[in-house]
């Protein structure tokens, strides 16, 4: 195979549902990746897994691959995606029986194992946190996960099974593109040159409609045609490594040198030095050329050999956020805004509710970009009252006493809102590789 | 007045307690203007509001870019901010809002 191409039907849990099926039957695409996996959220589908054995995979796996399978399969399309979260073998036991409900059982899906590290850190308090500088053993008592971010080398180990299917659990999100492309050209998993060229077009395609116009617009000075109908992107590389990035045919959106620029950029810091488990890229002297219609190609990247070790991400309960909303408008609103504001940080001290952090603020005049000083007073404002704490009632209390404001507050509050959220706090260590088990499994239909 | 919006654009990114964030100039000339002015402590001036810094600074000229780091964003780290806008991604247009000084 001299060209494959690749297409993003995801960047992130709760992306949009139609452009992965559009890529699908219009896009002539051989692989579709979905990244659906942020950072905090396996903590939380790790807890589930330890409530349910058949739990803790993404939420949406199943109406997502019910979505594509079918015609995926058809076309000989292969999916590979980390929706796995914290449970690829239960994951896939999902895609097995969607696959029978969908007239089209007995393919093949693999697992890729190992990224779940919890017992191996329960064997080393000694590491460094790399946030805090603390000991790992700080916060161990309350690890609720701990995941290694995998490589290519897994993917490609688990696509040369043929499967039709791969789920992962933690992996980097440029892996499920460069992976493929391991299974795909037989690469060396040392040619650096190759895995460069191939890391950057899994960076560019990981956010999915980040590079075909999405988080782009910018009504009179950077339109996006048909931005309601924003296709996926998808990458077509060639096995000496030249990367051309476009979208499927038809398709809201825009491809081209602006878009790509501000993706590459995108969550990227020492540009000579972007650090994934399959390369250290540098893409200081990337390039892109127009080359049609929505279509650029992406040169000029380099890379360093990998790092030894893993970076693993420890996630852990940390208390609760409460908070509470409420509107102001008309004359004087800012002023009633911030009374309001006042008074419930009285009563929530009155009843002695502690925080260890509050946040109290007026949205259209200073929640984003720091205080208002100077800034016009706007007609209308919302405060947003946030605290952090421990205890779950106190987290309550904080939209309890918003929603009071209604009757026992400044005159004309209106359209209150209230949420308590669990947080999960993360860091991260550096774990060598030989401690890591990386395995590929087939899962048979149950 | 000349904005940094009137010649580049840019978006932020998270990671951690740092966000990025991207200028690229739409031309030749405005990229030499935004490397002289947007020196890291003029965005430090910009960021104090909302970031403790320090503020990093690299530039791509292929691609007539600079990308800031800026680093300990007020109410950030490894629990996820209270603030509204969580990751900072917002921020690309509070660099894009400033005002570069005249004949610069």
């Amino acid at each position: 195979m001299d060209k494959v191409r690749i297409g993003a039907g995801a960047g992130y849990a709760g992306d949009r549902w139609e452009p992965a099926l559009e890529l699908v039957e219009r896009g002539d695409i051989d692989f579709l990746a979905f990244e659906c996996l942020a950072e905090r959220t396996i903590a939380r589908e790790t807890q589930a897994m330890l409530q349910n054995p058949e739990r803790g995979y993404n939420p949406l796996l199943v109406d997502r691959i019910r979505g594509v399978l079918k015609a995926s399969v058809e076309r000989g399309v292969r999916i590979v995606s980390n929706m796995g979260a914290a449970n690829p073998r239960a994951a896939a036991k999902q895609v097995l029986k969607v696959a029978e409900e969908e007239g089209v059982p007995g393919i093949g899906v693999a697992v890729l194992l190992g990224d779940d590290v919890r017992e191996v850190l329960e064997a080393m308090p000694g590491l460094t946190l790399i946030e805090t500088g603390e000991p790992l053993e700080s916060i161990l008592p309350r690890m609720a996960s701990a995941n290694a971010y995998l490589g290519a080398d897994g993917i490609k180990q688990a696509l040369d099974t043929g499967a039709e299917v791969v789920m992962t659990g933690r992996v980097a999100d440029s892996s499920l593109f460069v992976g493929p492309l391991l299974h795909s050209f037989g690469w060396s998993y040392d040619d650096y040159g190759l895995l460069a060229q191939a890391t950057l077009a899994g960076h560019l395609l990981e956010c999915a409609g980040q590079v075909t116009g999405g988080y782009f617009a910018d009504p009179g000075r950077k339109d996006v045609a048909d931005l309601a109908r924003l296709g996926f992107p998808f990458a077509d590389i060639t096995s000496d490594g030249q990367v051309t990035v476009s979208k499927a045919e038809g398709s809201g959106g825009r491809v081209d040198r602006m878009t790509c620029t501000e993706q590459l950029l995108y969550e990227l810091h020492d540009p000579t030095a972007y650090i994934t488990p399959d390369c250290v890229l540098d893409i200081t002297d990337v390039d892109f050329d127009e080359v049609g219609p929505d279509r650029v190609r992406a040169r000029g990247a380099r890379a360093n050999p990998r790092t030894p070790t893993y970076k693993v991400s420890v996630g852990y309960p940390d208390g609760f956020f409460g908070e509470g909303q409420i509107s102001y408008g008309g004359p004087n609103a800012v002023a009633r805004a911030r009374l309001a504001g006042e008074v419930v940080r009285e009563r929530l001290k009155l009843r002695g509710f502690l925080y260890d952090e509050m946040r109290i603020e007026l949205i259209g005049m200073e929640s984003l970009h720091g205080p208002a000083d100077g800034r016009t007073e706007p007609y209308e404002v919302r405060l947003r009252i946030v605290g952090r704490t421990d205890n779950r009632r106190a987290a309550e209390a904080v939209g309890l006493e918003t929603e009071t404001l209604l009757t026992n507050g400044p005159a004309g509050g209106a359209g209150d809102f209230r949420q308590v959220k669990e947080i999960y706090a993360v860091q991260s260590v550096l774990l060598e590789r030989r401690f890591v088990d990386m395995r590929v499994e087939m899962v048979e239909a149950a | 007045m000349t904005r940094v919006y009137d010649l580049a654009h840019g978006r932020a990114g998270d990671k951690g307690h740092a966000v990025n964030i991207s200028v690229i100039a739409y031309d030749e000339a405005g990229f030499e203007r935004l490397k002289r002015a947007l020196t890291p402590e003029a965005v430090m001036e910009r960021f104090k509001v909302v970031a403790d810094g320090p503020v990093r600074r690299y530039e791509l000229p292929k691609l007539r870019a600079l990308n800031f780091i800026v680093d300990h964003i007020k109410g950030g780290g490894v629990t996820a901010s209270l603030g509204q806008d969580l990751h900072g991604k917002s921020l690309s247009f509070l660099l894009l809002g400033m005002e570069l000084p005249e004949n610069f």
